[in-house]
């Protein structure tokens, strides 16, 4: 057994950090609209990563993607890769597939009868498992840059995958992970710099020891995040536990780490200007989009307690 | 990444398997640990019977005693021994603390006294770390070492030390050279517990039993060939014990949650299977737990490539501590109204579990560690 990151693994977390770094750098104007640039995307594999080489993916699995979509979440890269890779993928057949690597269709998947980016992707992974067109009249959620919509066409087409619920619910863990662990570091960095008092408050216990338990919400959050991408890359059959026990942890962290920065940073950090807004509004998504921590625990209680039994 | 067993882990593992079927005895699993370990003679021998089948100090090095194996093993272990519910080694101190010190400090002489008798459970250890002023603040230390020749003469007094009432040994830190500035003027000694001088008091803790006591020292002669490390060098061996507390202990750590895990589990499936809050917290502390041992894991595997344990290792006794509080405390409130009665278990488990964020760094320090240390925030002193 070995649970650390491979070499190749890290390179690729620190090649999605520095490219998402130089196009999403948390000073750019989020009020503008922002390209996706998918494009670029495609061209350095990442929408084609568990993709298979004969159909023109990088041959790699879910817990490479998985390391994308944290950095993801740290940088708060706009575009729907969650919605095409994390959420629709699994249900592609070879031809679709071959599209997403290429960069020329975007997809996402209806949740619980909602369609998150439905205005921007070309199709759309229905409930029933069939595929449908994107396009449509959209809704503002309580994140700016993931609008959903409902699906109003009759009918769809037939898809040759099936719909992955832990591989959905693993990649909102895996972003989670790094929008918490990016209001952490936004929160230290202003403790170590910000003096109040005569001294930075990052010396007073108050502010200390909230971040040192966030910084443990992270890591944990970090650590079943992992074990989910693992069990459904492998097929493990703990897939279906893991990726709810992550899905419910770190939603509930990225949430509660994104609150404490908001109060180390004091005024400043309820301000529109600052970013961390941005970031909490996308842990709340993640929170709500799908089953929510409750529904989570509940799906868990049930695997390792076993059904309830009628009174 | 890879969380399957390699061919050699396979192996260790079913081997373990079949020698615990083989020699631990259905009427000694399902212990609750603690004080209790020492109640008759099943505790000493059943460590020796550990450390003759090869399974004390697998990664201690085979000339002192170990197996040399690799830390993946000592995980496995930890895993196949909490699934077989077997009681742990005796020498808990000695395994954790003094062992890995006298291991990096220690001379050839020290490390041949010593090392296998720790594995063997010849040798109990205990540690004399905390005094009535210096509990967090380690460096404050009073106890007098005071040169005289060949030996050390220790005068003072320690507290919190756990099995001393039944120690052979003591690894203890005191103030050698008392004009020095704070840090360099302390040293690191091994006592033998016989010499005369030592006197051990027991304090009975909240559960009634008593694991940790007093040890007061009047005029204690130690030779100074006792010493570990340099005379004056106390501080830096000292953090080296600190960090094998600290760093190695969560596998060890989880193992028990688990064993605690599994019986709330099975409380709510006979008591409380249908209320749905109970059920929320119980798979809650099911999600806590694994968070918990996948922690473990990727400290291990950085461990493994690099020689230094993760960073993220530090969130671990932190986050168990408080975890065994709460979910023992579910326990006692699953058990409904025979709650409040002493079952033997969850009673002492949740009385014990109060003492948890205090021992082996309150989780006060360990949050300054944190804060300081891995997040790089101003240091408060």
């Amino acid at each position: 057994m070995d649970f650390a990151l491979t070499t190749e693994q890290q390179e690729l977390k620190q090649a999605a950090r520095a490219w998402l770094s130089e196009w999403y750098p948390l000073d750019r104007d989020f009020d503008a609209p922002q390209d996706d640039r998918w494009p670029e995307l495609a061209e350095l594999g990442w929408l084609g990563v568990s993709v298979s080489e004969q159909e023109g993916g990088v041959g790699l699995g879910f817990v490479e993607e998985a390391l994308i979509l944290e950095e993801m979440g740290y940088a708060l890269y706009p575009g729907p890769y969650l919605a095409t890779v994390g959420l629709a993928l699994a249900a592609l057949g070879p031809q679709e597939r071959a599209e997403v690597a290429a960069g020329t269709t975007k997809w996402s998947a209806e949740i619980k009868g909602l369609v998150p980016w439905l205005g921007s992707v070309d199709r759309v992974v229905g409930m029933d498992g069939l595929a449908h067109d994107g396009g449509g009249q959209e809704i503002a959620t309580v994140d700016p840059d993931r609008p959903a919509g409902r699906l109003e066409d009759g009918g769809g087409t037939q898809l040759d995958g099936s719909r992955d619920i832990p591989r959905a619910r693993a990649a909102m863990a895996a972003e989670a992970v790094g929008i918490a662990q990016r209001a952490l570091e936004l929160a230290v960095a202003y403790a170590s710099t910000r003096e109040q008092f005569g001294k930075p408050i990052g010396v007073y216990q108050a502010i200390s020891h909230r971040l040192a338990d966030t910084y443990a919400d992270v890591e944990l959050a970090r650590s079943l995040a992992y074990w989910a991408a693992w069990c459904v890359a492998e097929g493990d059959e703990q897939a279906p536990v893991a990726a709810a026990a992550a899905k419910a942890f770190a939603a509930e962290a990225a949430v509660t780490a994104c609150e404490r920065s908001i109060q180390v940073h004091g005024g400043t950090g309820f301000t529109w200007e600052h970013p961390l807004h941005r970031f909490y509004k996308r842990a709340l998504w993640l929170h709500g989009t799908g089953s929510r921590p409750t529904e989570l625990r509940a799906e868990i209680a049930d695997a390792v307690i076993g059904a309830p039994v009628p009174a | 990444m890879n969380l399957r067993d390699t061919p050699e882990e396979a192996a260790f593992r079913a081997e373990l398997r079949t020698w615990l079927d083989d020699n631990l005895p259905e009427e000694r699993r399902g212990g609750r640990g603690g004080a209790q370990r020492f109640d008759d003679a099943f505790g000493r021998e059943w460590s020796r019977k550990l450390y003759d089948g090869g399974y004390a100090g697998l990664t201690w090095p085979k000339e002192y005693g170990g197996a040399g194996a690799p830390y993946s093993f000592q995980a496995i272990f930890y895993e196949e021994t909490t699934r077989a519910q077997a009681p742990s080694h005796v020498g808990v101190i000695g395994l954790g603390m003094a062992g890995p010190t006298i291991m990096t400090h220690g001379t050839e002489e020290q490390k041949q006294a010593h090392l296998s008798k720790i594995l063997s459970a010849e040798e109990i250890w205990c540690q004399g770390f905390s005094e009535p002023d210096a509990g967090s603040d380690l460096a404050a230390a009073r106890t007098r070492m005071e040169r005289r020749g060949d030996v050390f003469v220790l005068n003072g007094q320690k507290v919190w030390s756990s099995f001393a009432h039944v120690a052979d040994w003591c690894i203890l830190i005191g103030q050698s050279d008392p004009d020095a500035p704070r840090y360099k003027g302390l040293s690191y000694m091994m006592v033998d517990m016989r010499s005369p001088g030592v006197e051990v008091r027991p304090l009975r803790q909240i559960t009634g039993e008593s694991e940790f006591n007093e040890i007061f020292f009047t005029d204690v002669e130690v030779p100074a060939e006792n010493l570990l490390g340099e005379e004056g060098q106390g501080w830096q061996v000292a953090m080296t014990t600190l960090l094998h507390e600290r760093g190695t202990l969560g596998f060890a750590l989880t193992a028990a949650l688990e064993v605690g895990v599994d019986r709330l589990i099975g409380l709510a499936r006979d008591r409380a299977n249908g209320d749905a809050v109970a059920r929320d917290r119980v798979a809650q502390e099911w999600i806590e737990l694994q968070a918990l041992r996948y922690t473990n894991y990727r400290s291990l595997g950085t461990y493994q490539r690099t020689g230094i344990p993760g960073p993220e290792g530090s969130a671990i006794k932190l986050r168990w501590s408080e975890q065994n509080q709460r979910m023992t405390k579910l326990g006692r409130e699953l058990l409904g109204e025979e709650g409040i009665l002493d079952d033997g278990w969850w009673h002492h488990q949740q009385l014990r579990s109060r003492g948890n964020t205090i021992e082996a760094g309150t989780s006060e320090v360990l949050r300054n560690i944190v804060a300081e240390r891995v997040l790089g925030l101003p240091k408060g002193r």
